[in-house]
């Protein structure tokens, strides 16, 4: 009876370790295949006039995404204008002030929000930022994708103010520093890292949006000067070439995808290094 | 590192000291009383008495103060209860030297007995002692401290000496047993100065190398 | 003779020490007759968190240029009282005092509470240096308070005055926290000493260190003592009584029994108290 138990423990074992290792090898290997396919696909098409011509018309070979790469930009700069303060202030809020009931709302809602789907909101920016003015415009992109920087920064910032422990406040303030100097001079910048890494997460995860800009920068085959006009995006223009009829049309898909996912790429990793050299093993 | 009480320490070894020296010149002062009938030296040792016994607190409240506050360790530890005995030994050599001084006053009044012989031999043992006693301290000597150790020996002959010439004066001639007593007397407390300058060579011994030699018949396993 | 014979000055402490006056009136208990000017003045203190009475109505002096050591079981008070000094317990919700506490004869509750925290420094339990460079660290308080010039002189001065100088000056830009623990702990003494207080509170400093560090920290204030007033909570009382000049002892919450510290170590005159330092607690 024993030894059948033993027999039926270490079997359990090496079959769990196979399932989690297996699994592990899966996530991995989801990356990779979806880079595979984008280099394969969409390498071919990458070159000079990709970064810098725009469209040529319907039928024509050749042409960039130069008007889309710039809008993209653009639209994620104003996100992050619009977004990241508030995010970062509102934190600041939950983390440091704050009674019980209101941060509790506060929370809550920001929690929602998140949640709430990005068309959605791509909707409520349109009924905004749209419908007034009864045109299109960079300024609305820009409007829907900062609603949604909102809450990812929000909570990210909250929780590494929060992880800064209290023994560090309390030393600035027993210096005879005032609530927000402790916060701007001392908390802020322990939890600098941490914080930054959350905003660029945010940047990166709002740079793939495509629903919200539907409706409010909609697409734009010249350049978009200003803020007033509606301007094309990566990723309105990879869903507008991938459903068309055009293979030359669909090779530039692939590659605004493979430029989108690098964009993405070089974000993530580039925080990762920045935030683990410059964090606090080095002080501030 | 230097920790600011070893400067407390210091100083009560230099207290303790000060004290080995008032109780130094006390005997000696006490015996040649007796042996040239000085008065005035008699006298002397009398007044000296209060400063001798104020010192013996002094050094107790410093004492009690350096272990209360710094509980210490090792040698810093023997050496407080080295001195705490030291105190007490130190005192009743004072007081064994006031007794002298009394007996002193006492055998003026008298002629001579005898010519003193032993009596000097024996102050001059029992004063090297308490004098070996408290330089084996000062330079943590324990070879003198043993050397001390040996001549009780010699000093309890001594006074067994002492005591049979003079039990014998006093069989022979009545007149003389109020002088010979007192000298007995003297020759009692000389050998008990010695005993005390033995304790005082033991508790060295102690502090210096933590070993109670204080009676070696015990079997101590 | 034997060799050493200098008779030291002893006579006027034998006088005192035969003739124990305990004075308390005016001034602060003591047995050399002779007053002590008061840094902190308290009287009929009682503080509240929220509805729960943590300190009753407590008096104590505490003299200038001493150090004064409050000890006593866990959650007796001593922290909480150490930290209405420098109205650090209004860091808490709910947390107020009744009562006066006076500092040079003002009351901190009318005094700024900056200007305050700038003349009563504290030191925490754990050490807790910014995660910025040992320079900035120390130049914090210098910084926030606006002193301007003269910022490396005055950095380099706290650093000797926490014996830390030697250690470090090398390295100033170092970040703080790669220092050892018995180093930080320095590192946040000169931090409060940069702007020159002329209290320092001290609480449990050295419960998160080890022994020869804890020696280095008490000889550190024994020699900060001429220049600075110095309260500490320790709930070691060996160090309570190594290294101050005046014991405080509380039991929940209140006051029981105040006097010098070689007086209230060899005869305390509360049963209390003696049961609490001879481990007969509880």
């Amino acid at each position: 009876m024993k030894r059948a138990a033993l027999i039926w423990r270490k079997s359990l074992n090496v079959i769990m370790l196979t399932l989690t290792g297996v699994s592990a090898l899966v996530v991995v290997s989801v990356l990779f295949l979806i880079l595979g396919y984008l280099l394969w696909n969409g390498g071919k098409s990458l070159n000079w006039a990709f970064f810098t011509e725009l469209p040529k018309p319907v039928g024509e070979a050749g042409g960039g995404m130069a008007n889309a790469i710039v809008g993209s930009l653009k639209l994620l700069g104003l996100a992050a204008a619009i977004g990241l303060p508030i995010g970062l202030l509102a934190g600041v809020y939950l983390a440091e002030f704050g009674g019980k009931t209101f941060s509790f709302i506060v929370r809550y809602t920001t929690d929602i929000l998140n949640g709430v789907p990005s068309i959605v909101i791509g909707i409520f920016a349109a009924a905004v930022a749209v419908l007034p003015f009864k045109h299109f415009s960079t300024a609305a992109g820009g409007f829907a994708l900062g609603i949604m920087v909102i809450p990812i920064t929000v909570r990210g910032t909250e929780e590494f103010l929060r992880a800064v422990p209290v023994s560090l406040r309390e030393g600035a303030m027993a210096l005879g520093a005032s609530r927000w100097r402790t916060i701007a001079t001392v908390v802020l910048p322990a939890a600098r890292g941490g914080i930054i890494t959350g905003m660029l997460l945010a940047l990166a995860r709002v740079a793939g949006e495509t629903a919200p800009l539907l409706f409010t920068a909609f697409n734009n085959r010249y350049w978009s000067p200003g803020w007033g006009q509606p301007t094309a995006s990566l990723t309105v223009v990879i869903y507008t070439y991938a459903t068309s009829a055009y293979d030359d049309w669909h090779r530039q898909a692939w590659a605004a995808g493979l430029v989108l996912l690098g964009l993405v790429l070089v974000a993530n990793v580039g925080t990762r290094l920045a935030v683990s050299r410059g964090g606090a093993a080095r002080g501030v | 590192m230097e920790r600011h009480w070893e400067h407390d320490l210091e100083e009560l070894k230099q207290r303790l000291l000060w004290m080995g020296s008032l109780a130094e010149r006390a005997v000696h002062q006490a015996v040649h009383a007796v042996l040239d009938a000085e008065e005035p030296l008699a006298e002397a040792v009398l007044n000296e008495e209060d400063a001798i016994n104020e010192i013996q607190i002094e050094i107790d409240e410093r004492v009690q103060r350096l272990l209360a506050l710094q509980a210490p360790m090792a040698a810093d530890l023997r050496f407080l209860l080295a001195v705490s005995r030291i105190n007490g030994d130190l005192e009743r050599i004072g007081d064994q030297a006031v007794n002298i001084a009394q007996s002193a006053m006492r055998v003026m009044r008298h002629p001579q007995v005898k010519p003193y012989v032993d009596l000097p031999r024996m102050s001059e043992l029992a004063e090297g002692m308490v004098r070996d006693s408290l330089n084996a301290l000062v330079r943590g000597d324990q070879d003198l401290a043993q050397s001390v150790m040996q001549r009780d020996d010699q000093v309890d002959r001594l006074r067994d000496q002492l005591f049979r010439e003079l039990l014998t004066y006093m069989m022979e001639n009545s007149a003389v047993v109020f002088a010979a007593f007192e000298l007995i007397l003297v020759a009692k407390n000389l050998e008990r100065i010695g005993d005390h300058a033995t304790n005082i060579a033991e508790d060295v011994i102690y502090f210096v190398a933590g070993r109670d030699v204080r009676h070696p018949a015990l079997d101590r396993r | 003779m034997s060799e050493m014979a200098s008779p030291s000055p002893g006579k006027e402490q034998v006088a005192a020490k035969l003739t124990p006056k305990v004075r308390t009136e005016g001034g602060v208990p003591n047995t050399s007759g002779k007053e002590t000017p008061v840094r902190f003045n308290i009287s009929g203190l009682n503080v509240f968190y929220g509805t729960k009475q943590a300190v009753f109505d407590l008096h104590l002096k505490i003299p200038v240029n001493k150090v004064t050591a409050l000890i006593g079981p866990s959650g007796c008070g001593k922290s909480t009282f150490l930290r209405t000094l420098n109205r650090m317990n209004e860091t808490i919700r709910n947390a107020r005092f009744e009562g006066a506490i006076l500092l040079d004869d003002q009351d901190i509750t009318k005094m700024d509470v900056v200007g305050l925290r700038r003349r009563v420094g504290m030191v925490f339990q754990r050490p807790n240096p910014f995660p910025k460079s040992i320079y900035e660290n120390v130049a914090y308080g210098l910084r926030i308070n606006g002193y301007k010039g003269r910022l490396s002189e005055l950095v380099e001065q706290s650093l000797r005055r926490a014996a830390l100088w030697d250690e470090v000056k090398d390295y100033l830009h170092k970040s703080a926290l790669a220092l050892s623990g018995g180093q930080q702990q320095r590192l946040c003494i000169a931090r409060a000493l940069a702007v020159d207080p002329e209290v320092l509170l001290l609480d449990e400093p050295c419960s998160a260190l080890d022994p020869v560090t804890t020696a280095k920290i008490e000889e550190l204030m024994f020699q900060l003592r001429d220049s600075c007033t110095m309260a500490i909570v320790t709930h070691n009382m060996q160090q309570a009584a190594r290294a101050s000049d005046y014991t405080a002892f509380m039991l929940d919450g209140k006051l029981i029994e105040h006097n010098e510290t070689s007086r209230l170590f060899t005869t305390p005159s509360d049963p209390r108290t003696e049961a609490y330092i001879t481990g007969r607690f509880g």
